[in-house]
């Protein structure tokens, strides 16, 4: 005399169709869900979005890099005042030949020597960025090149005066691709344009080495032409600086010895320059802090946005309280005829499961929907991952199952006697 | 008091029965030691007056509660020390409840109200459909298997609680004062129907304070203070 179980889907259809004879009631109630998931969704892909940014920027350094600049020492620790000062700081040419010399894992090298310079093409001056640097410089630093030909290995043996625009410094000089073949003055020196590239894009917060430049030119040529010292007058009078490389991009064979290799140039830096006046960014490390930053980032957003599913659930449960107060009487008759405590239980888990689960699939749809407005109307990235869908589907589930765990203990725990005379 | 002769096969055997509740200091003995046997299709009728013990009688008889002494046995079966899911599945599997109020969930329609308990035995939706239809028909309601209970008289939706107490094809029917929110005719006409039952050798227990509405039983049980005052045997 085996009682057989009743089928989960004949209990999922009675508690559909008990929330449909109260559609109004129903959706007032998963509103609160509706809203939790949609936001913790939308807050995930907002989470997403900026951090995938922040890693695209990042990536663009190229995680193989490593990029060494040179700092100006700030005015206090310049030595000497007077009319005329005289700073020097930054790499060395001789810097560049050991880190070249002394770390095997080092695959290329650009040195990069920034230099601004009035610039003439034709009527239009600018006072303009000038970069003098090798062919490698365009291997580490990628740009679709727009027209003509980046500096070749023969402008750099030859010291030839050839100069690559950016599109930046194009722009400002008025120049396209009908430009090339023609002559610039930089500095009152002939230069022909041989090629135009690709500027540094976006206006992201991470600095890549090729931000801001207008105008390149091959390194011996600007090493003979410019020097190593720069005069500019100020407010107090003249300074003059020396600096021999502003920059370097140091690329490593693998990617196991980026950072051993920033480890080991940071122990050399250090002792050739005691004072400091460099810097080493190593964009692998900024992507790893970046990913864990952008992990910590997305669980608080997350637990903000699962506060309000949190809100939801109570909603949900105070409805299914009150649902079982007014339903004393058929889970009465239930009881009389034969349902076990379990059955009701179950009965009543099934429908507030069906509430948050029908509220967690429309706040999806929610979730799914307000990132694109937030990208078309704020212009923000955002990314919505599978994985957060899953995420929230599963935790409205798990709101159903805990807000309407003690409703349904409530409602089996009714004396069926006295639930019968409830009125 | 007991009967006058032993019943041959008795369907129940209730043996020095005490319900005792207990209110704030006071003791309530609601069934004061009721011993007695209803056999195989007997049609008794429990009358007495309120506070008699009769409602706590069919509350211990239909299961719904147990009693503080003696012992209660179904079919030579003592449920007085079952648990609440043993005792849940006894009214599922042998009993079946007509109550004053009708007792209908609102919601579901007639043939769903009368399925109730085939859902509960998990009888595959075809099949409980077909009986629901069938026992529909027996109470003359055929026509009705689509309405929800509302749109019904209340004599059609007690004639809707028999067909569903007649589901599980129990042994007993347990009947609370059936007729008392009908009228005369009305309820007469449910007692014809209970009186048909009986005639096919259905064993009825039913609760009821009117003289009249007893008359259609075979047997009658007064109480008086959770004691048997008299039995109305005909053999």
């Amino acid at each position: 005399m085996m009682t057989r179980r009743v089928p989960m889907l004949r209990e999922i259809r009675l508690g559909i169709r008990t929330l449909i004879l109260h559609k109004l009631r129903s959706l007032l109630t998963i509103l609160g869900v509706v809203f939790g998931v949609g936001s913790v969704v939308a807050m995930l892909a907002v989470g997403e979005g900026a951090s995938q940014e922040a890693l695209r920027q990042i990536r663009q350094l190229g995680s193989h890099n490593l990029i060494i600049d040179s700092i100006k020492p700030t005015d206090e620790a310049v030595a000497g005042g007077g009319r005329v000062r005289m700073v020097m700081y930054g790499l060395r040419y001789l810097d560049e030949a050991r880190i070249r010399e002394g770390f095997p894992a080092v695959a290329r090298l650009a040195p990069a020597k920034i230099i601004r310079k009035e610039v003439r093409l034709g009527a239009t001056r600018m006072e303009m960025r000038v970069v003098g640097s090798t062919p490698d410089w365009f291997q580490l630093v990628r740009r679709p090149v727009v027209a003509g030909r980046v500096l070749t290995a023969l402008d750099e043996e030859q010291g030839t005066a050839a100069a690559v625009l950016t599109e930046h410094g194009a722009r400002r000089l008025l120049a396209n691709a009908n430009t090339l073949g023609q002559s610039i003055l930089v500095d009152g020196k002939a230069f022909e344009v041989v090629g135009i590239i690709r500027s540094a894009g976006g206006e992201g917060a991470v600095q890549t080495p090729d931000q801001d430049v207008d105008i390149y030119i091959p390194m011996t040529t600007a090493r003979r032409v410019f020097g190593d010292l720069t005069t500019r007058r100020t407010a107090a009078g003249h300074e003059r600086e020396w600096v021999e490389l502003h920059a370097m991009i140091v690329e490593a064979r693998e990617l196991a010895d980026v950072e051993p290799l920033a480890w080991g140039i940071e122990t050399m830096l250090r002792t050739s320059h005691p004072d400091g006046g460099y810097q080493i960014r190593v964009p692998l490390a900024l992507l790893r802090q970046a990913e864990a930053t952008r992990r910590n980032f997305n669980i608080v957003l997350g637990s903000i946005a699962g506060i309000s599913l949190l809100v939801g659930g109570i909603g949900i449960m105070n409805i299914m309280l009150a649902s079982v107060t007014e339903r004393t009487r058929e889970i009465g008759i239930r009881r009389a005829i034969g349902a076990r405590r379990r059955q009701i239980v179950r009965q009543f888990l099934i429908e507030t499961v069906v509430l948050s689960l029908t509220g967690g699939l429309i706040g999806v749809g929610l979730g799914l929907f307000i990132p694109l407005v937030i990208t078309q109307v704020a212009g923000m990235p955002t990314v919505v991952t599978a994985w957060s869908l899953i995420l929230s589907l599963g935790i409205s589930v798990g709101v159903g199952i805990v807000f309407g765990l003690y409703p349904a203990a409530r409602a089996a725990r009714l004396d069926p006697i006295q639930a019968l005379r409830h009125e | 008091m007991t009967r006058a002769s032993p019943v041959e096969d008795p369907v129940i055997e209730l043996h020095a029965v005490r319900k005792i509740y207990r209110m704030g200091t006071e003791e309530v003995r609601a069934l004061d030691g009721v011993s007695l046997q209803f056999g195989t299709g007997e049609f008794w009728a429990v009358m007495g007056p309120s506070g008699s013990g009769k409602s706590t009688l069919l509350n211990l008889l239909g299961c719904l509660d147990v009693p503080t002494a003696g012992r209660y046995l179904v079919h030579g079966e003592d449920v007085s020390g079952l648990d609440d899911d043993a005792l849940s599945h006894l009214r599922l599997r042998r009993l079946g409840f007509i109550f004053q109020s009708f007792h209908l969930i609102p919601q579901l329609s007639v043939r769903e109200n009368i399925e109730l308990p085939l859902y509960y035995l998990g009888w595959d939706p075809a099949h409980s459909a077909e009986r629901a239809v069938e026992l529909a028909g027996l109470v003359g309601l055929e026509s009705r298997v689509n309405h929800r209970p509302a749109e019904l008289s209340g004599g059609q939706q007690q004639r809707v609680a028999i067909a569903r107490a007649l589901a599980n094809d129990p042994e007993i029917l347990l009947a609370d004062e059936p007729t008392g929110n009908l009228d005369t005719a009305t309820g007469e006409q449910i007692m014809r129907l209970l009186g048909d039952l009986h005639g096919q050798g259905k064993t009825i227990l039913m609760v009821t304070h009117e003289p009249e509405i007893a008359s259609f039983a075979s047997h009658q049980l007064h109480l008086r203070d959770g004691r048997i005052e008299r039995i109305e045997d005909p053999s």
